[in-house]
């Protein structure tokens, strides 16, 4: 890596003057934690101002990638009068706008990339180069990575049946390891494109803005777009114009999904617990609800059996009464003839009679008679 | 362990983070066993 | 239900024998065109708009409106109305099927479906919604298929397995509503990493939420649905509590949808507000957001209302269907009738008619599935040597 570095820092005129604190593209994590990206990894600045729109470029680019090679050759310039966008065949485009302004378009390799962020296998990833990449040997096919993209740039082989892959830019990876140059940027006959470590070329950038007064919109595109980009733009006129979007905000990828992200393991965490909380609290209410009511039965049972025992009671208490008037009956009865038969018998034996009665029944019975 | 960009970051906690749900996973129930088994019913 | 099912006395040329024949083969061509030519073939999919109707309806639709399953076994187990209980098998197979359905449509989306187990076994992209999502649904299919074993085993005679399964099912049904909660509400936020595509009116800090609330009416309401198709073709097969409670199922429902889907319509204008996106009202995506929200949110709840307080179940049944097709609208809203809105016309996605196709045969399939299934099973019936085994 030494050597291509210095060999790249060759390349720039400008990269003498830079320390590469020049950080930019903060993204923050929840707890603000601040993330700047890979020290000293590079990027390219694309000044759209020097490009002619030669397509050499994409020529290149075409023949690094071995790609399929195009129905109209690379000279043929007719090809600028419709808009394109990059595809399996083409990593890289360059489109023509009013006023014979050109802006070429391949993927911006994001410091924080969407599509790294939205890929369920890591099959995106950003390499300490700053290269974001792709390996096709993890890949599902699901596509989440364009979605997500918002430059719109990853490409899907919908015609390959059985083996589809996202096909991108990549910064030219391999030769950036050999030390050597991303293809475009190494044909571009007008320096319209110019690699680099990312901090130096933002320097760069602003040096141009400023030595050249009233030529460049003031606006380093990529510097914070989506929480920044490698790839870095200078437009002379309003970005829109040259079909790039202003309004995608600062905000990178990871954060705009951090908040569903952080919500996931809470709702792990406390939904059993509530849940199961009012399932408890049902469960008990039905507890109680069933003690509750077999109380209530019991009460009832009580109730009933105690009013059965005082019924039993009131029964027994007047049939011991009846009981009672009936022997009263039966002794007053007694002595009445007892009495009769005396006064039958008075006159032959008065005192043996007399006492007969008071031996049948006792004294105090007589008494409870007599009152 | 150092994280040069939030992207790794995240890929990194969120992965310790669905380890720890897995755990909570499986510890909530048994505790809950635990917490209720000399229960009555 | 001793009664052996007519179909095998009856002739096999039935009209729905006959569609669904037509349809199924019409699938298996597809289906060979799909694995021999690729996705561009079939579909009208391209670099700038790379989820379809497959995403948008079989995969997004599919999940919210088997959303019924976790629904209804919450509101019985969970939530103690046992009132509900007969409608909780039908709904866990329906929402089994639903899941089973959906991860089979993606067989068709993806590029590579037998890599389909790799973020879950292979390489764990965690920072990605996608993988939340595939987890979840992973996990959940694999919930509802032990939820609904029960049902299979007293068909089979297994009493014993039966027994076990059965004593899992509160912790099964915990553990569902934390899985459903998570990815019902994480397809929502599969879209919030692209605020730059989706419209403003329908990109919400929020989205993850609206999808979650959208779902549990959209359970609701399937299982209305699935209910009035049940009573319609399946009738023979309910037991006496089936269909005794049954009423009562459709108007305690019908009353919740109602409620939710009110409380839905406040928490859109709360992101309305927070949002500051009063002024694309007045525009014609304006005018389409109202009619989602107003049209195919707050008038079916007014419906389910009447039907609630007038105990009219026909009303609620209408509401029902029409809810459903409120979350329909929702669902391709957010996948693709909004999104990629600033695209320009020529760009924009439409199905391919063989799209739609393998999305009808995906659905037909589910239904016939379903039908073997009811008309086998103890799902509208109780089996006779389970009867107080709840």
């Amino acid at each position: 890596m030494d050597i291509s570095r210095r060999k790249f820092l060759g390349c720039m005129a400008a990269a003498a003057l830079g320390t590469t604190t020049g950080a930019t593209g903060l993204a923050h994590a929840a707890s603000g934690k601040e993330f700047t990206g890979y020290p000293d990894s590079f990027g390219v600045l694309h000044d759209s101002t020097r490009c002619i729109g030669c397509r050499k470029c994409e020529q290149a680019c075409n023949e690094v990638n071995n790609l399929e090679k195009p129905d109209k050759p690379f000279d043929d310039l007719s090809v600028l009068d419709d808009r394109r966008r990059t595809d399996e065949s083409a990593y890289t485009v360059v489109n023509k706008f009013d006023g014979n302004v050109f802006a070429k378009i391949q993927c911006n390799h994001c410091q924080e990339p969407a599509c790294a962020s939205a890929c369920f296998v890591k099959a995106l990833y950003k390499d300490k180069t700053g290269a974001v990449v792709y390996d096709e040997s993890l890949c599902v096919g699901c596509r989440y990575c364009m979605v997500a993209c918002p430059f719109n740039i990853p490409a899907f082989t919908y015609f390959d049946p059985l083996t589809p892959k996202i096909t991108k830019c990549t910064m030219c990876l391999p030769l950036i390891q050999e030390g050597r140059l991303p293809g475009c940027v190494d044909i571009c006959p007008k320096e319209a494109l110019t690699f680099g470590r990312r901090a130096d070329l933002i320097k760069m950038a602003r040096q141009r803005m400023a030595k050249n007064p009233g030529q460049y919109v003031d606006h380093i595109y990529g510097e914070h777009e989506m929480g920044g980009t490698a790839w870095l733009y200078l437009s002379g006129i309003p970005f829109a114009d040259i079909g790039m979007r202003e309004d995608l905000g600062t905000t990178s990828a990871p954060e705009l999904t951090a908040g569903p992200l952080a919500a996931v393991p809470i709702v792990v965490g406390l939904w059993p617990v509530f849940l199961t909380g009012i399932w408890a609290i049902n469960k008990r209410k039905e507890k109680i609800a069933e003690q509750e009511q077999a109380a209530a039965v019991q009460a009832a049972t009580e109730q009933a059996a105690q009013e059965k025992t005082k019924a039993l009671e009131a029964l027994q208490q007047k049939l011991a009464k009846e009981k009672e008037t009936a022997i009263a009956a039966e002794v007053k009865k007694a002595l009445e003839e007892a009495e009769e038969k005396a006064q039958q018998a008075a006159d032959p034996d008065e005192t043996t009679t007399d006492t007969d009665p008071a031996a049948d029944t006792p004294p105090d019975d007589s008494g409870k008679q007599e009152e | 362990m150092e994280f040069f960009t939030l992207h790794d970051f995240m890929t990194y906690t969120k992965g310790v983070t669905y380890l720890v749900m897995g755990g909570i996973l499986v510890f909530m129930p048994l505790y809950w066993l635990y917490l209720t088994d000399r229960d009555d019913d | 239900m001793s009664q052996e099912t007519p179909i095998a006395r009856k002739q096999y040329l039935t009209p729905f024998n006959v569609i669904t024949g037509i349809i199924l083969v019409i699938g298996f061509v597809l289906t060979v065109l799909r694995f021999t030519k690729g996705i561009g073939a079939v579909t009208n999919l391209d670099n700038n708009n790379p989820w379809g109707l497959w995403i948008g309806f079989d995969l997004l639709c599919g999940v919210a409106l088997a959303a019924g399953g976790y629904m209804t076994s919450s509101a019985c187990y969970i939530f103690g109305l046992k009132k509900y209980h007969s409608a909780v098998r039908p709904a866990i197979l329906t929402a089994f099927l639903g899941y089973a359905l959906v991860v089979f449509a993606l067989h068709y989306d993806v590029g590579r479906p037998w890599r389909l187990p790799y973020p879950i076994f292979w390489s764990q992209g965690t920072s990605s919604l996608l993988f939340e999502v595939g987890l979840c649904v992973f996990l959940y299919l694999t919930v509802l298929f032990i939820e609904w074993t029960p049902a299979a085993f007293e068909w089979l005679g297994y009493k014993k397995i039966r027994g076990i399964v059965v004593r899992l099912t509160l912790m099964l049904t915990i553990f569902g509503v934390v899985l459903s909660t998570l990815h019902q509400s994480s397809l929502g936020a599969l879209f919030m990493i692209a605020p730059s595509k989706l419209h403003p009116l329908w990109y919400s800090g929020y989205l993850h939420v609206y999808f979650f609330i959208s779902s549990m009416f959209a359970g609701l309401s399937m299982v209305i649905f699935e209910s009035t198709l049940a009573h319609r073709w399946l009738h023979h097969k309910m037991d006496d509590t089936h269909l005794a409670e049954s009423d009562g199922v459709v108007l305690g429902f019908g009353r919740a949808a109602s409620f939710i889907m009110m409380g839905y319509v406040g928490i859109k204008i709360i992101g309305l507000a927070v949002d500051n996106n009063w002024h694309y009202l007045a525009t014609g995506w304006g005018m389409w957001f109202l009619v989602e929200l107003v049209g195919f949110v707050l008038l079916p709840a007014i419906l389910f209302s009447m039907g609630a307080r007038e105990k009219n179940l026909t009303f609620i049944r209408v509401a029902a269907v029409w809810a459903v097709l409120g979350i329909v609208l929702n669902r391709l809203n957010v996948s693709l009738i909004a999104f990629n809105w600033h695209l320009p016309a020529a760009d924009r996605y439409v199905p391919s008619i063989m799209e739609v196709g393998t999305t009808i045969f995906i659905v037909t399939l589910g239904v016939v599935v379903y039908r073997f299934i009811a008309l086998k099973m103890p799902i509208l019936h109780e089996h006779p040597d389970y009867k107080q085994a709840h």
